[in-house]
């Protein structure tokens, strides 16, 4: 009997009883569409960070000190700029305080600290104004940059450099505007509001410096200067990797694609289980139809089925219910995610979950059939006949 | 054309040996129309399995058109039971979920012919049985003497050598049992050969011979 026909025989069987069918095969759609979603989450996650991650540059060298009793000072990282394949270095730290523009305050906005040439070293393009620089660095002036959105909100489209806002009640005066491109590093560049990292001792207790980049001169060059700052710093400043971390953006794309891998390593596991479940689930009711069809099966033998006949009938229809199962749990998983777009998270099912997916719908089916298919071709004619 | 020696088959129920057929010896030529009749439990069933290839005899030999088919393995059987060998049971043994026109394709299709040759042939029989208009009925759509006449044409459909029926009537009425009866004299008429299992005297009575069976024995009877 051809395949096609077999096919068509097995349908028939499965959708003749839908509800069987349906539940049969519940087991396989919940996994396969927790695998599709989950892994599609973790990927689409990894893969829009690591977007971030790229978009600063891959000749980027970050380095965070943990450990604040080991901070540098602004002096020590003049002698960082003239390490070997460095083409520039700047400082960074995290603020907290309140600002607020004609009295009004504004809400949403990220406070950091920058080194000279702050925005050419992260590669964020002014839109008005200048950069920070050294003599506003080595001045402690009060002066800021900051983003597109403040910039609009509280200037229009009008240029705002020389105008003023209030940190902490204290006057800062604008000197440059970034122009907006979203999120960058962790930083939503938009809300940024930019001094000087030595001024910002008026607003940081801390004084020292535990995370500054370096930019190397090339993409290539980014590992060789990783490992030249971090013998500088160990040897000079006795920073061991106890206690700090320098890192490449090439290094922080592999952290995050290798807990990817983890992750999707641990969601298939789960999944294998499910699976497992569901193809027991199969099992059993082929089992059951394969009883409940004892007539039909001495009937065909009493035709001239041979032993293979019955077995490819019974293993086809087990195939065609796992995939459909697969199927079905495919389409909802890409429908979860879709879902999940709409409220905002990151989704990217990659071609091969999906491929992968319907390939062990196949397994489940031929494995999980195969018992009852067995069972099926080695009944005696005479007997199954008989079978009420 | 089957030729059939000293057969014998037995079976075990716990302790107990039970000699459904015993050393049956029976020849039967081609054309004929021939009538095995019994009490039940007389071992009839258990022959006709074993001239239908359902079963394996314990002893003896049974040739059919000249092959030694006693001890042939199931797969083997499978083939020739589709080549040679066409069933009527008394329950129709019609697959519920295929149509009439499918279910009289099912033996063609197991004997590798294509799905649009095995339709065409299949039409051709049923229309010769007066169902060619309800070709796509089920079953269930059909009555007892419709399913058994699909049955019979599907019997029909692969040109065997040997139609072997079990009980034809059994479970029509009366007067389809009559019509059913005229048919397979018809068939006969034309060269089919017949074996047809029966427990009623009076079926049995339409056969051209009569072969009685009990307790296992065989004892002709009449040749009309």
């Amino acid at each position: 009997m051809n395949m096609l026909l077999t096919v068509r025989t097995a349908l028939k069987n499965i959708l003749g009883n839908r509800l069987r069918s349906g539940l049969t095969i519940l087991g396989l759609v919940i996994g396969i569409a927790s695998v599709i979603l989950l892994v599609g989450l973790a990927n689409g996650a990894t893969q829009s960070i690591n977007e971030e991650i790229s978009s600063v540059g891959a000749d980027l060298v970050s380095v965070y000190i943990y450990d604040s009793e080991h901070a540098l000072t602004y002096e020590d990282l003049a002698p960082i700029n003239k390490l070997e394949k460095v083409s520039g270095v700047t400082s960074y730290v995290s603020l907290d305080g309140s600002v607020t523009v004609g009295g009004k305050k504004v809400s949403g906005t990220e406070l950091i600290g920058g080194g000279e040439s702050y925005a050419g070293m992260m590669g964020y393009d002014i839109k008005f104004g200048r950069d920070l620089s050294r003599i506003d660095v080595e001045n402690f002036t009060k002066c800021v940059m900051i983003g597109e959105k403040i910039s609009t909100k509280y200037w229009n489209n009008a240029n705002p450099c020389g105008k003023t806002l209030k940190i902490n009640g204290d006057e800062y005066t604008v000197v440059g505007v970034i122009e907006g491109t979203g999120s960058s590093m962790g930083s939503n560049v938009d809300n940024l509001v930019i001094l000087p990292v030595t001024t910002a001792r008026y607003l940081n207790a801390e004084s020292g410096i535990t995370a500054f980049y370096i930019r190397a001169e090339t993409e290539d060059d980014a590992e060789a200067v990783a490992k030249t700052v971090k013998k500088y710093l160990n040897k000079t400043h006795k920073l061991s990797s106890d206690y700090c971390d320098v890192t490449t953006q090439k290094m922080m794309i592999e952290a995050v694609n290798e807990i990817n891998r983890t992750m999707t390593l641990l969601f298939g596991g789960i999944a294998s289980i499910s699976l497992l479940v569901g193809g027991i689930g199969v099992m059993n009711v082929m089992l059951v139809s394969v009883t409940e069809r004892t007539r039909e099966i001495g009937i065909r033998k009493s035709l001239g089925a041979k032993k293979r006949d019955i077995l490819w009938q019974f293993l086809v229809e087990s195939v065609v219910l796992s995939l459909l199962g697969g199927t079905i749990g495919i389409l909802a998983g890409l429908l979860f995610g879709r879902i999940a777009i709409l409220a905002g998270a990151f989704f990217a099912p990659g071609i091969g979950m999906i491929a992968l997916s319907f390939a062990v719908s196949v397994f489940v089916g031929l494995v999980f059939g195969s018992l009852p298919a067995y069972r099926a071709a080695k009944m005696k004619p005479v007997e199954a006949l008989r079978y009420e | 054309m089957i030729k059939l020696e000293s057969l014998v088959k037995k079976f075990t129920l716990g302790d107990e040996t039970i000699t459904a057929v015993n050393h049956a010896d029976l020849e039967i030529d081609r054309g004929e129309f021939v009538a095995i009749t019994g009490p039940s439990g007389s071992g009839k069933s258990t022959l006709m399995n074993i001239i239908g290839l359902l079963d394996t005899a314990d002893e003896g030999v049974y040739m059919l058109e000249g092959m030694d088919v006693t001890k042939l393995t199931d797969d083997r059987q499978a083939e020739i039971r589709n080549e040679k060998i066409g069933f009527i049971f008394q329950s129709f043994c019609l697959l519920q979920k295929h149509t009439a026109l499918e279910n009289v394709m099912v033996p063609l299709l197991y004997r590798g012919i294509g799905e649009k040759e095995a339709g065409e042939r299949a039409r051709k029989i049923l229309d010769i049985m007066r169902m060619g208009d309800r070709l796509k009925h089920l079953p269930n759509q059909l009555s007892g003497g419709q399913q058994q006449r699909v049955a019979i044409a599907r019997a029909l459909a692969g040109e065997p050598s040997l139609i072997l029926a079990d009980e034809p009537t059994g479970a029509l009425d009366s007067r389809t049992g009559e019509e059913l009866m005229n048919l397979l004299k018809q068939l006969n008429s034309v060269g089919q050969t017949i074996i047809m299992i029966t427990h009623d005297e009076h079926i049995a009575s339409r056969a051209s011979r009569i072969v009685r069976i009990e307790d296992g024995i065989l004892r002709e009877e009449d040749r009309q």
